[in-house]
């Protein structure tokens, strides 16, 4: 069946960066955790990496829009998001996986992802084949219709991908989607991003460089709320020298950089 | 358009057409998507062995069709996301109504508890469904495009149309004037929303509730009467509360529709 194309697909996207911050500052409570980051990312698989305490979290929710920019200017989507801005626009081309996925335990999975499309505005004739889609594409099609509470961990992290690919989104953010995931299903998960990055910006926020080193084309390095590095997966690897700690020449680059950037801030 | 192919060339075209070029196999094919003659002629000219097969594979599919799962069943209450993690402060709200009802038989020189706590049923479930504690899957909420008054009047109508048949059993058994139930309820339920749009829906509700049993139901226990708000004649100035509070409420919800509130986005 042929589908109707609406003007808004086949408009040009009139915005130079899907994610665009400049001078960003987020709060986390009182403590100031993003501080003053400039970023911008286009369209990719870009993993995002820092120690703990980074402002990885916090990053990834200001750009959800769960909070609120404390200062700088954010852009999504060519849409602003500080001040009072309306972010409906903006939100209906977001996906996004919290840290901490809350869900309806009584939901079966497919109820679940259909709420969530409904949330998500999609047009009603839609979801359901949208649904199917998402919950296909993680693998979890044969228990789409468990209910939530008697998933693994792994299964949960699977749906909770489902529900924030279901409106194939511009800007896709997962804050640790790889906890729980086994070897095998790790792999099909990077296969998966590798397919959602052809024609979306999507921003993996993760410990595990081999994540990044594998499934990534670009790598954003953050450090106490500020941007530290910024560059593709292969030069990251350049990054690192024999010398450095890490198993991988990705991880020789992360420590080595990471290592140049504390020497700069004390100098 | 209504040359009809030969029988000939339908025979080579069910055959496998060889010796035939593609254009004229084209054309053969748009030919009979729309004329039912030459697909009857093509019926005859396919062999007997790929009939059999089609035969079976149509009848295996019409099995399957009669046989297999029927469609999956929408609940559209749980659309409402009233459903999902309410359930137990309904029961709450009931086991409390109950309880007053128990006390109001016992002992009858108090002053009614059925209409002391009416007010205040419907805010315990209501702030339920609208925190950040509570709702487990509040970050998600947070990022859609449909959230803010609109999702948040939706589902307090889904407890109001839980609580309300309750306060109407309980205000029935003891015999009270619906009014006297009915308005205060609904009064305190939108004073509730009106006043969380500023500080936050759990927080709101708390501040009545406990606004509620200080000012009128603890001094009216210890002086054993009911309170003049609680009569017949204070029940226009219920209406007139009760109308203006909803009026706020919608106002608000029409002019910024999606307008993020504060307690659960911006904190």
């Amino acid at each position: 069946m042929i589908r109707t194309v609406s003007v808004a697909e086949t408009a040009p996207s009139t915005y130079a960066w899907a994610v665009h911050a400049e001078k960003l500052q987020v709060r986390a409570g009182r403590h100031l955790a993003v501080n003053e980051l400039d970023l911008r990312l286009g369209t990719g698989v870009h993993g995002l990496l820092g120690p703990n305490g980074a402002g990885k979290t916090t990053l990834m929710r200001a750009l959800a829009t769960v909070l609120k920019p404390a200062g700088g200017r954010l852009t999504l989507l060519g849409g602003e998001v500080t001040g009072n801005a309306d972010l409906r626009q903006v939100r209906r081309g977001l996906g996004y996986l919290p840290q901490h996925f809350g869900f309806y335990p009584r939901f079966t999975v497919r109820e679940f992802v259909e709420y969530i499309a409904w949330l998500k505005e999609m047009p009603k004739a839609v979801i359901p084949g949208a649904v199917q889609r998402a919950v296909e594409r993680v693998g979890l099609a044969d228990r789409a219709d468990s209910r939530m509470k008697t998933l693994s961990g792994g299964m949960l992290r699977r749906a909770g991908i489902a529900q924030a690919i279901v409106n194939d989104p511009a800007v896709l953010l997962l804050d640790e989607p790889t906890v729980g995931l086994d070897p095998e299903q790790r792999l099909d998960f990077r296969e998966l991003l590798r397919e959602i990055g052809l024609d979306s910006c999507v921003l993996v926020s993760t410990h595990l460089v081999e994540d990044v080193a594998v499934a990534c084309s670009d790598v954003v390095l953050i450090s106490e709320g500020r941007l530290v590095w910024q560059g593709t997966t292969g030069q990251l690897t350049e990054q690192g020298a024999a010398g450095d700690a890490g198993d991988s020449a990705t991880e020789r680059g992360y420590s080595s950089v990471l290592r140049a950037y504390r020497g700069r801030v004390s100098a | 358009m209504t040359t009809h192919p030969t029988p000939t060339l339908i025979s080579q075209y069910a055959s496998g057409a060889a010796g035939v070029d593609d254009t004229t196999i084209w054309a053969v094919e748009a030919h009979l998507e729309a004329c039912a003659a030459c697909r009857a002629v093509l019926t005859d000219a396919v062999d007997p062995g790929t009939r059999d097969l089609l035969d079976r594979v149509a009848g295996g599919i019409a099995d399957g069709i009669a046989t297999g799962p029927g469609p999956v069943r929408r609940h559209r209450l749980l659309r409402t996301g009233v459903a999902a993690r309410v359930l137990p402060w309904l029961v709450t709200a009931t086991g409390l109504m109950l309880a007053a009802v128990l006390f109001e038989w016992t002992f009858n020189s108090l002053p009614s508890l059925v209409l002391l706590i009416a007010p205040v049923a419907p805010l315990l479930p209501v702030a339920a469904v609208w925190s950040r504690r509570l709702d487990p899957a509040w970050e998600l909420t947070a990022t859609m495009p449909r959230t803010g008054l609109p999702l948040l009047m939706r589902r307090t109508l889904g407890v109001l149309s839980a609580v309300i048949p309750v306060l109407a059993v309980a205000g029935w058994v003891t015999g009270h004037s619906p009014g006297l139930w009915l308005l205060p309820a609904v009064g305190f339920t939108a004073g509730a929303l009106a006043l969380g749009a500023v500080v936050g829906v759990d927080r709101a509700a708390l501040a009545l509730t406990v606004a509620w049993s200080a000012g009128v139901v603890v001094p009216s226990l210890a002086d054993g009467q009911l309170p003049t708000v609680l009569t017949g004649g204070s029940l226009p100035g219920w209406a007139l509360a009760t109308v203006a509070l909803t009026a706020v409420v919608l106002v608000r919800a029409w002019r910024r529709p999606h307008g993020p509130l504060q307690n659960l986005l911006h904190r």
